[in-house]
């Protein structure tokens, strides 16, 4: 008979699995982590290379000579700001007409859910002015963009300097086959998402914009600058976009080729190459390059002016200049080239970028992993799940061994009842509905009874909520009709420990760093709880490993990573902010971290929180 | 033996005075009457910019030599001059620092963009194009025409693409040469092929009178010469940009012949290693010069005695052959023994095999493993 069918064999079989599975499960998740940390070892990396045949190699002439100019076009640019208060819309206009482009603005206006206390701004009113290049002999099909933004104080303005330099640069080639559209955006991401609506004629987070007067047909690529001193050491490459969705992989290729030919320090992640991968410091380093793209990109929100491009499939990066203490500066000339040389490269394309890849990481700017080699990572710790799910339903279907008394018999063989498992199911959904709606409605219950600002307030209702959410099972068993059975738990177990893999496996192929990162705290919470287990110590890691406790950790990691360690105290307030800033993305671009943590990962917290508390 | 003490008198008579009626006969003794052309560039897009200039440099020289539009078919996938992407609109440039706009004043233009198919090519070679097709779109040879064709774009073993979306093969290529020797459509046929292993693409010829050149052999890719950096793409391939240095020096009397253009661009220069194949050329190559296809010379000799032209002309050829056995060409053709590679057991036979021994196993079971291993 075969191995399946054959029932020797198959309880064999289901005894291996039954006697193996925690050692299986602890081998499984020792080389899920391990392969992960193995991704940013030099050898299991691929260099990068342009996959688009159109684009082609750095092959151009860059000419741009006018960057003193720029400049000079950036401090009048600061000037006019400090004069108007604000964006400069009169000045803009004027400018960007006389170096012959079309001029158009867009207002729009919003009201933020609660004052967002990092950008100190509540209700944003403000207006973005665009200029279009139009392609001397194609038709108006197609369109690239190249955006600065209007930032409060003294930043970003030798961006508009160089954007404006550029544009005028621009006018006078004839080899221009898409428009290029010159764009200042206010309050950066509010504006740039107001101008994204705007533009593609979507409305999906209720922001009020006047419509756009003049288009430019559909954008392949867009970058954003962002440039704060007159000379840099180098230039950063800022890719996470909203949702952790990354632009692909060319343009990333694209920026590197064209630092290597014109000789500027290109980084990623803040963090420059190194070339010993063989030594341990060497390897850290690209570890932590690594971990920072994981930490960014699991964040779910824009990092740079050009996350929000990404939903609408066009590619986007930020290059950011960086001003550190270092011997050999560039000049605004070297970035105009750069700029000039990269879109003339993009003006070559014919299709949108798709030859390479959507969904890699980067432990350096010229390495990559692509998702066929750091999925399996991933798949080893669900595979954790799926085994331990096996287990739960191997023992379900065994009857238990008899006994002498024949009623205790029945009674336990009895199944247990559907109330059993679907009461805990609903109730933790409904604390997850609580979780994702309450903060946003009650701030101003809140803010009446406590002496507390409105974000204050926002914040500190979820931390209550997701707290209170911890006393639900003794609570939960007292409506209970009838005692849980001993089966129930197991039942429940299974049905969440396969939602959990199911809900972790979606999350991973939309955003790895997010999947990977929820999988490394709740898969081990998931495989070894049951009532049995100590209740204190494991009460106890369970909270550790909860998702609130893990956004804490992550935070005190992020910080270590960037090389600006926080104390407690100082740690304990970015928390908070990351947490109202969660709630502020999801409300003003539609992120999905905060929705999906409240609503599905923290109930299934919560059923987990059940089992342990099980009688 | 003939040809060579035709062409020693030929030459004792070019340096004699000429006794007009005796030698009018071998006055009107050369092979062919009249040249056409035939150049393709089989691909579109901005970064094919140089199979444009390919094409253009070679059309360049063929008219210069003398051969009229009306003679050449020209057929270009796409049109780089007047490309959005051009910095200097209405011009293609063969060298970098622009020293030759090979698009000029009068390049005609026969099949352009998207008429360039492998239909077209074809329908162009064979003459069976529809009756409203004109006359500029059609290859009008007769059996006293030498042809030049030349096809450059992107191709592999045994097959050049055409658009992007189709592929003509050495085989099509081989069967379309064979309908026009059948149909008398050509005197000599010389075939030149600028793709990534072009030696493929004659490998097939079964057809007379071919005479074939490639820029790289079976297994290399033909490289580009040069990029431009202002306009940014690369403007020609290495073998046609030396094939165009070697014909700038050519003009209508020039005596070069076909053993100097074999050696045109050698490996140091081309990296890749060009071939040709002369097998099927009736004639020694090193008589047939560069002018019997590149140009269209007329043999002029000026005289002031007046020719009575009573006598019939002699024709070279001496025996009359049946339609279809004009050349015994099994006895000609001496094909290259073809490797015969292992290939692995078709995917159907092992796919069978695997569902056979898949059933015997599910039926009696793992045990049997044991018996057999």
């Amino acid at each position: 008979m075969g191995l399946l069918s054959d029932p020797n064999r198959r309880r064999a079989l289901i005894s291996l699995l039954t006697r193996l599975n925690a050692p299986i499960c602890v081998v499984c998740y020792m080389a899920g982590v391990a392969w992960f940390m193995g991704l940013a070892f030099e050898p299991f990396t691929l260099r990068t290379y342009m996959s688009e045949n159109a684009m082609g190699s750095t092959m151009v002439e860059e000419r741009f000579p006018a960057g003193e100019r720029a400049l000079g076009t950036g401090r009048e640019f600061s000037a006019h700001k400090k004069k108007a208060g604000g964006m400069p819309v009169d000045w803009l206009v004027k400018t960007m007409q006389s170096r012959g482009l079309e001029v158009f603005t867009q207002r729009f206006s919003r009201r933020l859910p609660f004052p967002d206390e990092d950008k100190e701004r509540y209700m944003v009113k403000g207006t973005n002015v665009y200029g279009i290049l139009r392609a001397p002999r194609a038709p108006r099909t197609e369109a690239l963009v190249l955006s600065a933004p209007c930032s409060p104080g003294d930043d970003n303005n030798q961006a508009v300097g160089v954007l404006l330099g550029l544009a005028q640069y621009f006018r006078n080639q004839v080899f221009w086959a898409k428009d290029i559209i010159f764009l200042v955006n206010e309050h950066d991401l509010i504006g740039m998402q107001a101008w994204l609506e705007g533009y593609h004629h979507t409305n999906t987070t209720g922001m009020d914009w006047s419509p756009l007067q003049g288009r430019g047909g559909s954008i392949q690529a867009a970058l954003s600058l962002e440039l704060s001193s007159d000379v840099v050491t180098s230039l950063d490459l800022v890719l996470e976009g909203l949702n952790g969705q990354l632009p692909n992989l060319d343009l990333a290729n694209l920026f590197y080729a064209f630092c290597q030919k014109i000789g500027v320090l290109c980084t990623t992640q803040g963090k420059l190459q190194r070339n010993d991968w063989d030594s341990v410091s060497g390897y850290s380093h690209a570890v932590q390059t690594m971990m920072l793209m994981v930490m960014k990109q699991a964040s779910g929100r824009p990092w740079g002016d050009h996350g929000l491009f990404l939903r609408y499939h066009i590619e986007a990066a930020t290059i950011k200049g960086i001003n550190s203490f270092r011997q050999y500066k560039t000049d605004a000339t070297t970035i105009g080239r750069l700029l000039e040389g990269m879109y003339r490269k993009l003006n070559n394309l014919l299709e949108r970028l798709h030859q390479s890849y959507f969904f890699y990481l980067m432990p350096s700017l010229s390495h990559f992993v692509s998702i066929g080699y750091y999925m399996p990572a991933f798949g080893l710790l669900a595979l954790i799940l799926l085994l331990r799910a096996l287990d739960l339903w191997i023992q379900l279907a065994t009857p238990p061994p008899r006994t002498e008394d024949g009623v205790a018999d029945a009674e336990q063989m009895s199944s247990p009842g559907v109330l059993s498992v679907l009461t805990p199911l609903v109730i933790s959904h409904l604390t997850g509905v609580a979780l994702y709606t309450l903060p946003i409605h009650f701030q101003e219950i809140a803010v009446e009874h406590f002496p507390v600002s409105e974000t204050e307030a926002v914040v500190l209702t979820a931390i209550a909520v997701y707290t209170a959410g911890l006393a639900l099972p003794h609570n939960t068993h007292r409506l209970l009709t009838g005692r849980g059975t001993e089966n129930g738990w197991k039942v429940l177990k299974l049905v969440a420990v396969l939602y959990l893999a199911v809900l972790l496996g979606c999350t991973a192929l939309i955003n790895f760093s997010l999947g990977f990162i929820l999988a490394l705290t709740l898969v081990p919470v998931a495989a070894f709880v049951t009532p049995d287990v100590p209740k204190a110590l494991s009460a106890f890691i369970m909270v550790i490993l909860s998702p609130a406790c893990t956004l804490l950790f992550s935070v005190f990691l992020f910080q270590e990573l960037q090389e600006m360690p926080v104390s407690f105290l100082d740690g304990w307030m970015l928390y908070l902010s990351v947490i109202s800033q969660g709630i502020l993305d999801h409300a003003l671009y539609g992120s999905l971290v905060y929705p999906l943590v409240a609503l599905l990962v923290y109930p299934c917290w919560l059923l987990f929180w059940n089992i342990l508390f099980w009688k | 033996i003939i040809f060579y003490i035709f062409s020693t008198l030929y030459f004792q008579l070019s340096f004699s005075p000429l006794v007009p009626q005796e030698n009018a006969g071998q006055f009107f003794s050369s092979g062919h009457t009249n040249n056409w052309a035939v150049l393709v560039c089989t691909s579109r897009f901005w970064f094919n910019y140089r199979h444009v200039a390919n094409t253009l440099s070679v059309y360049r020289s063929v008219k210069r030599l003398g051969i009229p539009d009306s003679h050449i078919v020209l057929m270009l996938a796409d049109d780089m001059a007047c490309n959005h992407r051009n910095p200097k609109p209405a011009t293609v440039f063969s060298h970098k620092n622009m020293e030759l706009n090979v698009y000029g004043d009068d390049v005609e233009v026969d099949y352009r963009g998207y008429e360039v198919t492998v239909e077209n090519f074809l329908r162009v070679l064979t003459g069976r194009l529809p009756p409203s097709t004109p006359r500029s779109k059609r290859l009008l040879s007769d059996d006293r025409s030498n042809i030049l064709i030349y096809l450059t774009g992107h191709g592999g073993n045994g097959f050049l693409k055409f658009q992007d979306s189709e592929e003509i093969s050495n085989v099509e290529l081989a069967d379309a040469f064979e309908q026009m020797w059948q149909k008398r459509r050509y005197n000599e046929l010389l075939f030149i092929i600028d793709t990534c292993q072009g030696a493929s693409m004659y490998e097939r010829f079964y057809s007379p009178n071919l005479m074939a050149l490639a820029s790289s052999q079976v297994g290399e890719d033909s490289l580009s010469h040069q990029p431009d950096l202002a306009i940014g793409v690369h403007l020609m391939d290495r073998y046609t940009f030396y094939l165009l240095e070697f014909l700038e020096d050519i003009h209508p009397s020039s005596k070069a012949n076909m053993n100097d253009l074999f050696k045109v661009c050698p490996k140091s220069q081309c990296v890749s290693t060009p071939g040709h194949r002369t097998d099927l050329f009736l004639r020694d190559p090193g008589s047939a010069l560069i002018t019997d296809f590149f140009g269209s010379v007329r043999k002029v000799e000026i005289t002031m005695e007046t020719i009575n032209l009573t006598e019939p002309i002699q024709q070279r050829q001496k025996e009359t052959y049946s339609y279809v056995d004009q050349l015994p060409v099994s006895e000609i053709i001496h094909q290259k023994p073809k490797q015969k590679d292992w290939h692995p057991p078709d995917g159907f036979i092992l796919g069978l095999w695997t569902l056979i021994l898949l059933v015997f196993f599910k039926t009696y079971g793992m045990k049997h493993l044991k018996h057999i291993f």
